[in-house]
C-alpha cells in the first residue's frame, strides 16, 4: 500500500495552476470550492464582527445606521448564498459522493467545473457590490424596499446571487444523475452511505427550489431597472407575493444547508462509535421526508404578512411535522452511539457539539412554528438565535466535523489532534455564548436589524459579543492547524479512523480516478459488526 | 455508450424540471393576478395580436416536427436528413423570433410597455387611439414581456444549440449508435416549444371572446 501512496494522487498528477483551473476531477473541483468558500466565510465573518462590535453598546457609536444596514445585509447575502448553500455539497459532497458510490467521477465532470466558475463569477459580482458600497435590503431582498426604496446596488447583488444559484442547480443536477447512473456494481440504493442519501435529498431541493428564487429575483431586477411592475402596489401588485415566492426557495434552502450536515453526522456517528447506524432506512427516508416537507412550510415566514389565518394554521402544523424526521435522525444517532465503542478523537467532539446545538435550534423552531408565540417573537433576536443554532450550530459544526473526519483523506495529512479538540470546544462554548443570550433578549423583545437598543439589553449583548470573539478564535485556530498540516502534517494512512466505506479503501489522498481497481460492493453500509464480510476491491 | 446516453437523457430531464420551476414562478404570479384582476386580464389580452401569435404557434409546432425528424434521421443514419431538418428547425425558430420582434415593436408603438411611458393606445381603422385599461393592466403587460421575453431568450439558446448540432451533423458525427447530443438538444427544443403552447392561450386567447 505504501508504495502506491507514493506513486500517484489527484493532488500531484499533473501539477501547475492551469491543470487545476481546467481540471475535470471532482476532487480538485471540491478543493477549489473549499478554498473559495473559506474566503467567503472569512468575509461574512468580518461583517458579523462589525455587527457584534456595534452592538457592544446600546448607542450607535461605531457604525452609522446606513452602514449597519449594509453590514447585516452583506453578512446575510455572503453567508447564505456564497458560503452555506455550497458549503458541504460542493466541497465534501463533491469530493466524496463519487468515491462513496464507487465511481471515477460525477456524471458530468465538465458541468461540475462550470458550476465552480459560475460560483466564482457570482461571488466576484457579490464582492464588486461591496466595492460599490454594498446593499442595505437584508439578504431577503423584500419588496417594495428592494424595488423602489433602496438606492444601493440591489440589481447587481441580485445578478451575483442569480449566477451563484445556477452553480448550485448544476451541482444538484450532477449529483442526482450520478447517484442514479454511476453506482458501482453491488452498490444498491439501500447500501448507499447516508451522506449520499442526504446529498441526494439536498440535490432535489436545489433543482426544485433554486429556479424559483432565480425567477423571483429576475422579477425584482426587472422591476428596478426596466420598471416592469410585478410587485408594485401602485400598479395593483402585491409585495407579499414576493415573500411567498422568495420563501418557497429560501425556506427549503435551510434544508439545503442542514441536510448535508445531517448526512455528515450519520457518517461520523457510525465511524466514531464503530457501530452500524441505528435504523438505516429510517435515517435515509427521513432525509427525503425533510426535503419534501421543506417545500410545504414557507408560509411560516408570513404569519404576520396578511396571510389568511387558516393558511397560517396549515403551515404551522406542517412546520411542526418537520420535527418528526429531524427527531428520527437525532434519536437514531443517539441510539447508534449507545453501547457503541466511542473513540474520543476530534470528530467526536464536533459530533457532540452538533447534536447539542441542533437540538436547541430544532426545538426553538417549534416555538416559532406556533402562530401565537410567533406574533410575540417575530423579527426579534429569538429568530436570529434560532436560525443561527441551525445554520451555524448545525450546518457549520457538521461541516467542520466532516472536514476533520475526511481531512486525512483529502490532503493525505494528519492535523494536530489536541488543537482540533480545543478548537471544537472553543467553537461550542463561543457559539453558545454568542447566540444563547440572543434567545433571552429576543424573548424580552429586542428587535433584529437595529443598530441601537434599550440599555437593559446591554449585559446580554456584551456576553454575545464576547462569545463571538471566542467563536472566531475557534474557527481561526482550526484554519491555522489545518493549513499547517498541509505543509508539515504527518502522512496519513489510508484509513486513520478504522472506518468503513469505500472512501477508506483507497489511498490517502486518492488517485485521480479514485480507485486502482473498480470496487464491487457486497455488504451493507457501516458493516462494523465483526464477522461480516469485508469490501472486496477487484475480483 | 448506453450508460452515457441514459445519463445525458436523465440529465436533460432533470434540467428541464429546473426550467419548469423557473417558469413556474412567473405562472404563479400570473395565476394570482389574473384571479385578482379578471377585467384587466381580459382587456389587456385583447390588445395582443392573435393572428401573429397563432402564426408563431404554427411555426413552432412545425419546428418540433423537423426536430423529431432530425433525430429520426440520425437513428436511420441519414446525414442529409439530419442536415436538412436541422436547417429547417433553425429557419422556423428564427421566423418565430422575427415575428416576435414585430409584435414587440407594435407594443412599443402603442405605449403598452409598463413604466413611465405607459400610455395605452390601440389601432382603429389605421389610426392610433388612446384606450383606458383597468387597474392591473400594467401587471399583465409586465408578465407578458417577462414570460415571452424569457421564452424568446430560451429560443435564442435553442437556435445556437441547433447551429452546433448542424455543424456536428454536417461533419457526420452522429451515427445510429451515437447521437446523444442531438437527442438531448431535441428534448430542450421541445420543452421551449411546449412553454409557448402554454403561453399562447394564457396570454393571447384569454380575452378573445370578451366583448366587455
Amino acid at each position: 500500500m505504501a508504495y502506491s501512496e507514493e506513486r500517484h494522487s489527484y493532488l500531484d498528477a499533473p501539477y501547475g495552476l492551469k491543470s487545476w483551473l481546467l481540471t475535470k476531477d471532482h476532487k480538485r473541483i471540491a478543493m477549489l470550492y473549499l478554498i473559495s468558500i473559506t474566503i467567503f466565510f472569512a468575509l461574512g465573518g468580518f461583517f458579523a464582527a462589525g455587527i457584534r462590535a456595534e452592538l457592544l453598546t446600546p448607542k450607535g457609536d461605531l457604525l452609522t445606521p446606513d452602514l449597519y444596514n449594509k453590514f447585516f445585509s452583506m453578512h446575510g447575502v455572503i453567508m447564505v448564498f456564497f458560503f452555506l448553500v455550497p458549503s458541504i455539497p460542493a466541497t465534501l459532497g463533491n469530493f466524496f459522493m463519487p468515491i462513496m458510490i464507487g465511481t471515477k467521477d460525477l456524471a458530468f465532470p465538465r458541468v461540475n467545473l462550470i458550476s465552480w466558475y459560475l460560483y466564482v463569477i457570482g461571488g466576484l459580482i457579490g464582492v464588486s457590490v461591496l466595492a460599490m458600497g454594498g446593499i442595505d435590503t437584508g439578504w431577503t431582498f423584500y419588496t417594495p424596499y428592494s424595488t423602489i426604496g433602496s438606492t444601493t446596488n440591489v440589481t447587481f447583488a441580485i445578478v451575483g446571487v442569480f449566477v451563484a444559484g445556477f452553480s448550485s442547480i448544476l451541482t444538484g443536477f450532477n449529483f442526482i444523475v450520478t447517484v442514479h447512473r454511476m453506482r458501482a456494481p453491488g452498490m444498491t440504493w439501500f447500501r448507499l452511505p447516508l451522506f449520499v442519501w442526504a446529498n441526494y435529498a439536498t440535490s432535489l431541493v436545489m433543482i426544485l427550489g433554486t429556479p424559483v428564487v432565480a425567477i423571483t429575483l429576475v422579477m425584482v431586477a426587472a422591476e428596478r431597472s426596466l420598471h416592469l411592475g410585478i410587485f408594485d402596489p401602485k400598479l395593483g401588485g402585491d409585495p407579499v407575493l414576493f415573500q411567498h415566492l422568495f420563501w418557497f426557495y429560501s425556506h427549503p434552502a435551510v434544508y439545503i444547508m442542514i441536510l448535508p450536515g445531517m448526512g455528515v453526522m450519520s457518517e461520523l456517528v457510525a465511524a466514531m462509535s464503530r457501530k452500524q447506524i441505528f435504523g438505516y432506512s429510517f435515517v435515509a427516508a427521513s432525509s427525503l421526508a425533510i426535503a419534501v416537507l421543506g417545500f410545504l412550510v414557507w408560509g411560516h415566514h408570513l404569519f404576520l404578512s396578511s396571510q389568511s389565518i387558516y393558511a397560517g394554521m396549515v403551515f404551522s402544523i406542517i412546520t411542526m411535522l418537520v420535527a418528526v424526521p429531524s427527531a428520527v435522525k437525532t434519536f437514531n444517532w443517539a441510539a447508534t452511539m449507545y453501547k457503541g465503542s466511542i473513540s474520543w478523537e476530534s470528530p467526536t467532539y464536533w459530533i457532540i457539539g452538533f447534536m447539542g446545538l441542533f437540538l436547541v435550534g430544532g426545538l426553538t423552531g417549534l416555538f416559532l412554528a406556533s402562530m401565537g408565540l410567533d406574533i410575540h417573537m417575530h423579527d426579534t433576536y429569538f429568530v436570529v438565535a434560532h436560525f443561527h443554532y441551525i445554520m451555524v450550530g448545525g450546518a457549520i459544526m457538521a461541516y467542520m466535523g466532516g472536514l476533520h473526519f475526511w481531512w486525512p483523506k483529502m490532503t493525505g495529512k494528519l492535523y494536530n489532534e489536541t488543537l482540533a479538540k480545543i478548537s471544537a470546544i472553543l467553537v461550542f462554548i463561543g457559539f453558545n455564548l454568542t447566540f444563547g443570550p440572543q434567545f433571552i433578549v429576543g424573548y424580552l423583545g429586542m428587535p433584529r436589524r437595529y443598530h441601537t437598543y434599550p440599555d437593559e439589553f446591554q449585559f446580554w449583548n456584551i456576553a454575545s459579543t464576547l462569545g463571538a470573539g471566542v467563536l472566531g478564535a475557534g474557527y481561526m485556530l482550526a484554519f491555522i492547524y489545518l493549513v499547517y498540516s498541509i505543509f508539515k502534517g504527518e502522512q496519513a494512512s489510508s484509513n486513520p479512523w478504522g472506518a468503513k466505506g469505500l472512501e477508506w479503501t483507497t489511498t490517502s489522498p486518492p488517485p485521480t480516478f479514485n480507485f486502482d481497481k473498480d470496487p464491487i460492493v457486497d455488504e451493507p453500509a457501516y458493516n462494523y459488526n465483526p464477522g461480516g464480510k469485508g469490501v472486496h476491491v477487484g475480483h | 455508450m448506453e450508460q452515457q446516453l441514459e445519463a445525458s437523457i436523465l440529465g436533460m430531464w432533470v434540467f428541464l424540471v429546473t426550467e419548469v420551476m423557473f417558469f413556474g414562478g412567473l405562472f404563479m404570479a400570473y395565476i394570482v393576478y389574473r384571479s385578482w384582476y379578471p377585467d384587466a386580464w381580459a382587456h389587456s389580452s385583447n390588445m395582443l395580436n392573435v393572428p401573429l401569435g397563432a402564426l408563431n404557434t404554427g411555426v413552432l409546432i412545425c419546428s418540433s416536427l423537423t426536430m423529431v425528424l432530425a433525430v429520426r434521421s440520425a437513428q436511420v443514419g441519414s446525414r442529409m436528413g439530419q442536415v436538412v431538418n436541422l436547417i429547417l428547425t433553425i429557419v422556423f425558430g428564427s421566423t418565430f423570433l422575427v415575428v416576435k420582434y414585430f409584435e414587440y415593436r407594435e407594443k412599443f408603438e402603442h405605449h403598452l410597455v409598463p413604466g413611465p411611458n405607459w400610455d395605452p393606445h390601440h389601432m382603429v381603422n389605421g389610426v392610433l387611439h388612446p384606450v383606458a385599461l383597468p387597474l392591473g393592466s400594467q401587471l399583465y403587460f409586465s408578465l407578458y414581456f417577462m414570460m415571452t421575453g424569457i421564452h424568446a431568450a430560451h429560443m435564442v439558446v435553442g437556435i445556437v444549440l441547433m447551429l452546433i448540432m448542424l455543424r456536428m451533423a454536417w461533419k457526420g458525427r452522429f451515427t445510429p449508435d451515437y447521437y446523444n447530443q442531438l437527442e438531448v438538444s431535441g428534448l430542450y427544443w421541445h420543452f421551449v416549444d411546449i412553454v409557448w403552447i402554454f403561453l399562447f392561450p394564457l396570454l393571447y386567447l384569454l380575452g378573445f371572446n370578451y366583448k366587455g
